[in-house]
This record gives structure tokens, C-alpha cells and sequence, in this order.
């Protein structure tokens, strides 16, 4: 009986661990807490674990909950596929495979003493949240803070009042906007790039860690670039079809890298003309 | 010839009758024998007893999309090149269980495969083949997470290769830097020598090597016979059935994503992922979780993918590569070029499978050539 | 006061690089205006006469279908410009825009400048630059909401 420890162990098979709870976000996101026994299942902001439901499968989920709590492993996921879907349907107390934790994680030390500008789309912020925690926890390193959040409507913002409380107590400037707009929505109403050109950093000095769809990603990067950040302190978080997570299998492979192992998190540069190949 | 003990040394020479006892002498070593015999009108690699089922008298015609045994006029014994599989099959099988679980009263438990697999001797290994082997062991054994299945099938592997005395019509080891002769990756190599006596030229490169040559009767090799086995390398590597210019090919294909010629392979490719199956370094697989019918016993196997398969590269919304011409492109930039950038190296060792077994025949070095013409 | 108004104008990102003959003929047909929340900066129809710097505050670019709830197809904010009808003939704006909070906004009239321009073509050029940038920002931003990019595969 392999009972997963440390190293290759915990990459190759997965831990069984206990879900604490489920909580429902948005009518088609989903956070579980997954109870550890905290040490090595520690993560950095970035990195994902592939979850196993019995004989269903695995996927790569981003962990999206606070590094600096080792005790519970926080996954928020949208239920759109056969594995999200039956994730879903588990209750406090059921058992899920953690195989992990994988990838690069966002280069936060890189943004000491400088501007921080995180640009969120959609369950893009799932991600970036480890770093809110991470950020807010040490709060004088940085300079301004800035989250740039966008999402389809209102009723699919993830999060809103601990994104408010971050606002007011760790001086973390907010903005939110949505693409399109229900009945007594009053905030912005915008693509998410449209929030850029007067949120509140220096461009000279700041890094900006950004996750969403991949088209969101190219606009905001450009976005970015016409308002003076260089293009190698913007970071982006990839996805792709994954199986091992471990290098492996090469289904991730996205040019000459991995995004289970050179990434997710990769700096523009790198990204920016495989990006705009096209496939079809 | 003298009998008895052989003279503990790098080179020496096998008679033809001494090629029957140095299988035997790894059988009763231990060692499963896997090597080339006929089957199903191909040249294959299989599990064999001895050197009575090597593909004694045969050759192969091959060229683009073409594959056909023939009768040779001698009795050479390694008259062959390479049939459609590889050694690949042998450490990164095609099908694998990795682990299992099982429900209990706390929930469910892993239990990883422990896979003990024989120990094997390949016989007649080629250097394009070596290659590919050391190929795939730096993508299974030196990254993040070594693939203990992998791991384990590499251990103890006795080799026995052989220096091609003649070039396959779909061969190009030569411009890949990997061949005609041996020069890493084995015990034993062999030169088949037909000039006067029928013998065999061994270079033992291992101490291992050695061991088992002392059980045979065997001479020093001579300066003549030296001679004669440069003599038959330099023959083959002067009649290679293409060449592929490599001079920045990795510059040439990362500059030529949207070049025309990707439409014109496209119109051919049948996505049938042929290329990908004979191919001693692709090394895509998948993995299954399937559970029994009580739902309460699961297991995950890992089996060979191809990057031409539809949903290779599926995430949610649809596979990014969604047409033939951008599979196509990612098997060929990837073999070629960002194969480089991943691990040191070109992933091609121009064994030639992939242009023979095509069915319609799509032959890599005219496709780079091609686009190195008009770039 | 207009003379207190120049200042405003020159370190507005929009009017950057503007010559000063032409700024300050900008800051003649400049005042300030302000609008409490819900009140319209512009229905659609109307006469296109002015266009805005919002300085503080919030607009909501709004559609009401006949005999339903006005929809937001997107909201202006601090620092943006607002409204190119005044360009374009016939002159009439589009879409409604109403302060979604008080807002203070510079509005610069627009048919004052419509002459202007077609007297002095170096300013309408300085003008027009100006706005067929905004025009093509808006534009993206508006292509890009199209895409609905969150949605579900």
C-alpha cells in the first residue's frame, strides 16, 4: 500500500484527503476546502493540484486559497465537464484523490517594492487569489495595489465581499466591472482591458499578474503595454489539456513548454507570439 | 578458431556458429531475448529462443509509404534494417496499469503498482534505435517526476547491437548524427562480416559485455578486420536513403508556422497517427480511470496517445488543434525543432519508419526541405 | 471661470500634444458641468452639441427598448471621454447617458467647434486624431465584450 509522503510520491499517485466542505459560488462555481495534514501539501500562489474523484477522473485545478494556511487546500472550479461536474455533487466528508502541488508560481517576489496590478477575468481570479492573501498578509512590501476584476454578469462575480474587505482593510484598490450589465446592476459595465488606462499605479514601476480566458489575457497584455508596463513585468496564467501533470504525457505542451511544468505561470514574453498562432 | 575461454579485451571476433551460443549463453544468464524475426511479412521485434529465429537471408524494401520483405541471395543475418516497431514498446509500454483504488470505511486508498518486468537482452539493436532509447530516457527519467514503470522496465538491460551493413531505403541516420555505427547504449556490438569466413566483429563496451564473451570461443579482432568494419560502415553510410539538412532547422520552423506547405501536407495527412506509432521517440500517452461494475474497485492506466488524435488537445470549449494541418504542424515542429528547446536535443533519429509506414507516403526530410527551399 | 479651467484641460491625457493657440481656443467653448445621480447627460435623439471629460463619477451608455427597462451597454468613467455625435452628422446622439452617481463633468460645445474645424482644419485634424483613437478603443472594448468570453465553451 502506497500511502503518498513526500517528493515523486505525492506527484505520482494521488493522497486521499477528506473534503471539509463545498460551498456554491456562482450558479455554475464551486469551492472545496480539502482538509491536509498541512506541511507538504503547502503550495505556492500559482501552482494547481490534480484532483481525483473515484473512477471518474482527475483534472488541474489552480488552488485558490490562502498559502499561508496549510491545514485546508482550497480549489474553486466552474462544473463544466464530466470530473467538475461529479466534484460538484461531493459533500463535506467524501474523499478526493490531491495529486500535487505542479507548475511555476506567480513571481511575487519580483513585485517587491513595486506597484502591483493583478487583472482578473471571469474564474480567472481563482488563481490570483492565493496572492491577494499573500499580499495582503504583507502588505508593506508593496506599493500600490490594484485588482482590475471582470466577469460575464453581476451574478457571476466570485468573492465580493472578501475582494470589499481587502478594499478596506488592506488598502488594496477595487474595481469591477461586468460585460454585460442585469436589471439594478449600478457599477462598471465594460470589458475588463476598459478599466486600465486610469486605475491607480505608475506603469514604470509596477508588475502585473494577469489570468482569464486566453483572449482576455492578449487584450490586457496590449493593454497594458499602450499604458507603459514593461512587457516583462507582465505575467500570465496558461491552460491545457493535462493528464500527468509531470511532464510526461505531452498533452500540455503549448511551443517548446510544458504549462504543467515551465508554467502555468509564464512571463509575456514568452507567450506572446505562440499566442497569436493560429491553429485552425 | 581456438575453443575454450576468449581473451578478456574491447574487440574481438564471433564466429557465425559463435552468434548461436552468445544468445544462448544470455538465456541461461537470465535474459528474456527480444529480437528481430519475420512475422506477418515484416521484419519485427518479438520475444525469440535463439538465433535460429533471426531473420536469417531477408532484407526490406522500403521507401516512402512502401514496406516489403524480400529473399536475399546470401545468408547474411542482420541483411534487415528496421520494421515497424521499435524498442519503444519494451520500457514505455502501450498500455500500463499505474495504480488502483479501492473504497474503504475512510473513504478510498491508492495502491501504486509495483511492476516487475523480466529482465530482457535485445538482440540487434541499431544506432539510430540507441539513440532514440537514450532519447527517451531523458524524457521519462531526468524531469520532475521519474515514471517509476519506465524506471523500472530500464534496469539491467543487456544490449546487443549491431552496425547496419546496409542503409534502408527510408534512412537518414547519418544527417541526424546518429548513426550507421554504435557508439553508446550498449554491451556488445556487432559487424557482420561475409568477406571469406562469415564472422562477426564484437566491440564489448561494458564490463558486463566482457563477462559474457568469456564463455565463448572468440579471437582478437585483427587490424584487417578493423579495417573491414570501417569498411562496411563507411558502405552504409554512403548509400542512405535521404538526407535531412538540420543546419538551423529549429530558426527555419519556429519562422515558418504559417508557410503554404502545411496546406499542401494537410490535403495528404490522414491524421491516422501512423508516424507517431512507429516512431522510437514520440512519447505521448494518456490515461484512462475506469472502475469495475460494483463501483467500488478503480484503476488508472496510462496507454500511447498520438498528438493526431482529435481530442489530444481538448480543454473545454473544444481541442485547440482542430484540423488536420495544425496536428500535422505540432508533430513535425515538435520531432524537429522544440524537441530541442525541451531536451537538448532533435527528437528525430532518422530511423525512417514514419516515411515508410505513411499510407500515403509523406516523407518528413521532402517536407523540411521544401520549406527551407522557399523561406 | 474659464481661466481656471486651462490647467485642467492642458494636463488632461486627451488633449496631450495640443498646440496652445488651440487649447486655448478649446478652453473658450470649456465649463463645467455638473449631474446628480440619475440625471441624463444626453438622450438618444436629441441634438449632439457638446462632448464630455468625466472628472468625477460614473455614466451608464443606456438603450431602453419601447415600453422596457433601460439596459447598460457599458459605463464611462473618471478620466474618460464621452460622446463623438457631435462630429458626425446629423448631429443626434444614439444612446441615452445618464449619471449612475454624482458626477462633474468639463463639456466642451460642440457646435461652437463644429465651425471652428471648418475654418481652421489643423484644429479639426488635432480633433479628429484625438477621436478616432477613442473611437477605435471603444471599439475594441465593444468587439471584445461581443465575444463573451467567459461564457461556457
Amino acid at each position: 500500500m502506497a500511502d503518498a509522503t513526500s517528493g515523486a510520491t505525492a506527484l505520482l499517485f494521488p493522497t486521499p484527503r477528506r473534503v471539509r466542505r463545498r460551498v456554491r459560488e456562482t450558479a455554475d462555481t464551486f469551492t472545496l476546502d480539502i482538509e491536509t495534514d498541512g506541511g507538504e501539501t503547502a503550495f505556492r500562489p500559482g501552482q494547481f493540484n490534480m484532483l481525483y474523484v473515484f473512477g471518474t477522473g482527475e483534472v488541474p485545478i489552480s488552488v485558490s486559497g490562502d498559502p499561508r494556511r496549510p491545514g485546508v487546500l482550497v480549489h474553486t472550479t466552474r462544473a463544466i465537464g464530466n470530473v467538475t461536474r461529479a466534484m460538484e455533487r461531493l459533500r463535506s466528508g467524501a474523499t478526493l484523490g490531491v495529486r500535487g502541488p505542479f507548475g511555476t508560481p506567480w513571481p511575487l517576489e519580483a513585485a517587491v517594492g513595486k506597484d502591483v496590478v493583478l487583472i482578473a477575468g471571469g474564474i480567472g481570479l481563482a488563481p490570483l487569489r492565493p496572492l491577494l492573501y499573500e499580499i495582503a498578509a504583507r502588505r508593506r512590501d508593496f506599493g500600490q495595489v490594484v485588482l482590475l476584476y471582470g466577469a460575464r454578469g453581476p451574478e457571476d462575480l466570485l468573492f465580493r465581499r472578501q475582494l470589499e474587505r481587502w478594499r478596506d482593510a488592506a488598502g488594496i484598490a477595487l474595481a469591477i466591472t461586468v460585460d454585460r450589465a442585469s436589471p439594478g446592476w449600478t457599477g462598471h459595465v465594460g470589458v475588463v482591458t476598459t478599466l486600465l488606462p486610469h486605475a491607480p499605479f505608475a506603469p514604470a514601476r509596477a508588475v502585473a499578474f494577469v489570468c482569464g480566458p486566453e483572449i482576455m489575457m492578449r487584450f490586457t497584455a496590449d493593454a497594458l503595454r499602450r499604458r507603459g508596463v514593461p512587457e516583462t513585468s507582465v505575467f500570465v496564467s496558461m491552460e491545457r489539456n493535462m493528464k500527468c501533470a509531470t511532464g510526461l504525457c505531452g498533452h500540455c505542451q503549448f511551443g517548446p513548454s510544458f504549462v504543467c511544468k515551465d508554467g502555468p505561470v509564464f512571463a509575456w514574453p514568452r507567450v506572446r507570439s505562440l499566442l497569436s498562432v493560429r491553429e485552425a | 578458431m581456438t575453443d575454450g575461454a576468449c581473451a578478456p579485451g574491447t574487440r574481438v571476433v564471433l564466429a557465425r556458429a559463435g552468434l548461436v551460443q552468445l544468445l544462448a549463453a544470455l538465456r541461461e544468464a537470465g535474459y528474456v531475448l527480444v529480437g528481430p524475426t519475420v512475422r506477418d511479412g515484416a521484419i519485427v521485434y518479438r520475444e525469440i529462443d535463439g538465433a535460429d529465429d533471426l531473420p536469417v537471408g531477408w532484407t526490406e524494401e522500403q521507401e516512402a509509404g512502401t514496406y516489403r520483405l524480400r529473399r536475399r541471395d546470401d545468408d547474411a543475418v542482420f541483411g534487415h534494417n528496421l520494421g515497424p516497431n521499435s524498442w519503444k514498446e519494451r520500457f514505455f509500454a502501450p498500455r500500463v496499469r499505474q495504480w488502483q483504488a479501492h473504497r474503504d470505511e475512510k473513504g478510498f486508498r491508492i495502491d501504486a503498482e509495483q511492476s516487475l518486468p523480466p529482465r530482457i537482452a535485445l538482440i540487434g539493436a541499431r544506432s539510430c534505435d540507441l539513440h532514440a532509447i537514450a532519447i527517451q530516457d531523458r524524457v521519462f527519467l531526468d524531469g520532475l517526476a521519474p515514471d517509476p514503470d519506465y524506471a523500472a522496465r530500464r534496469r539491467d538491460v543487456f544490449v546487443v547491437a549491431v552496425n547496419c551493413g546496409q542503409a534502408g531505403g527510408t534512412c537518414f541516420c547519418v544527417s541526424m548524427g546518429t548513426g550507421p555505427r554504435a557508439s553508446r547504449g550498449f554491451d556488445l556490438a556487432l559487424t557482420e562480416l561475409r568477406d571469406g569466413a562469415h564472422r562477426f566483429h564484437v566491440e564489448a563496451a561494458t564490463a558486463r559485455g566482457t563477462a559474457v564473451l568469456e564463455r565463448l570461443s572468440c579471437e582478437p579482432a585483427t587490424g584487417a578486420e578493423e579495417d573491414a568494419v570501417d569498411a562496411v560502415v563507411a558502405a552504409t553510410a554512403a548509400s542512405m536513403g535521404r538526407t535531412l539538412d538540420t543546419t538551423g532547422i529549429k530558426e527555419l520552423l519556429y519562422a515558418s508556422y504559417e508557410h503554404p506547405r502545411w496546406d499542401d501536407v494537410a490535403r495528404r495527412c490522414l491524421t491516422c497517427a501512423n508516424c507517431t506509432l512507429v516512431c522510437p521517440t514520440c512519447f505521448c500517452a494518456t490515461v484512462e480511470d475506469v472502475t469495475d461494475v460494483t463501483g467500488d474497485h478503480a484503476e488508472r492506466w496510462r496507454r500511447w496517445d498520438s498528438c493526431f488524435t482529435a481530442d489530444h488537445s481538448y480543454i473545454h470549449g473544444g481541442s485547440v488543434r482542430a484540423t488536420g494541418r495544425s496536428r500535422y504542424r505540432q508533430w513535425l515542429v515538435h520531432k524537429l525543432a522544440t524537441w530541442i528547446d525541451q531536451f537538448g536535443s532533435s527528437g528525430c533519429v532518422g530511423c525512417g519508419r514514419c516515411v515508410s509506414w505513411c499510407p500515403v507516403g509523406i516523407d518528413l526530410t521532402q517536407e523540411v526541405a521544401a520549406m527551407r527551399e522557399t523561406t | 471661470m474659464t481661466e481656471s479651467l486651462e490647467p485642467i484641460l492642458a494636463r488632461h491625457p486627451f488633449f496631450q500634444g495640443l498646440p496652445a493657440p488651440h487649447l486655448a481656443l478649446l478652453v473658450g467653448c470649456t465649463i463645467n458641468v455638473r449631474f446628480a445621480a440619475g440625471e441624463f447627460l444626453f438622450r438618444a435623439g436629441e441634438e449632439a452639441n457638446h462632448f464630455f471629460l468625466v472628472r468625477e463619477g460614473h455614466v451608464a451608455i443606456e438603450i431602453a427598448p419601447p415600453g422596457g427597462a433601460a439596459h447598460t451597454l457599458q459605463t464611462i468613467g473618471v478620466g474618460d471621454v464621452l460622446g463623438w455625435s457631435w462630429l458626425i452628422p446629423p448631429y443626434h446622439w444614439k444612446f441615452d447617458a445618464r449619471a449612475i452617481e454624482p458626477t462633474r463633468t468639463l463639456a466642451l460645445d460642440g457646435k461652437c467647434l463644429r465651425t471652428k474645424c471648418e475654418a481652421d482644419h489643423d484644429l479639426g485634424y488635432e480633433l479628429l486624431k484625438r477621436f478616432a483613437q477613442v473611437m477605435e478603443e471603444r471599439l475594441q472594448a465593444t468587439r471584445l465584450q461581443l465575444l463573451d468570453v467567459y461564457s461556457r465553451g
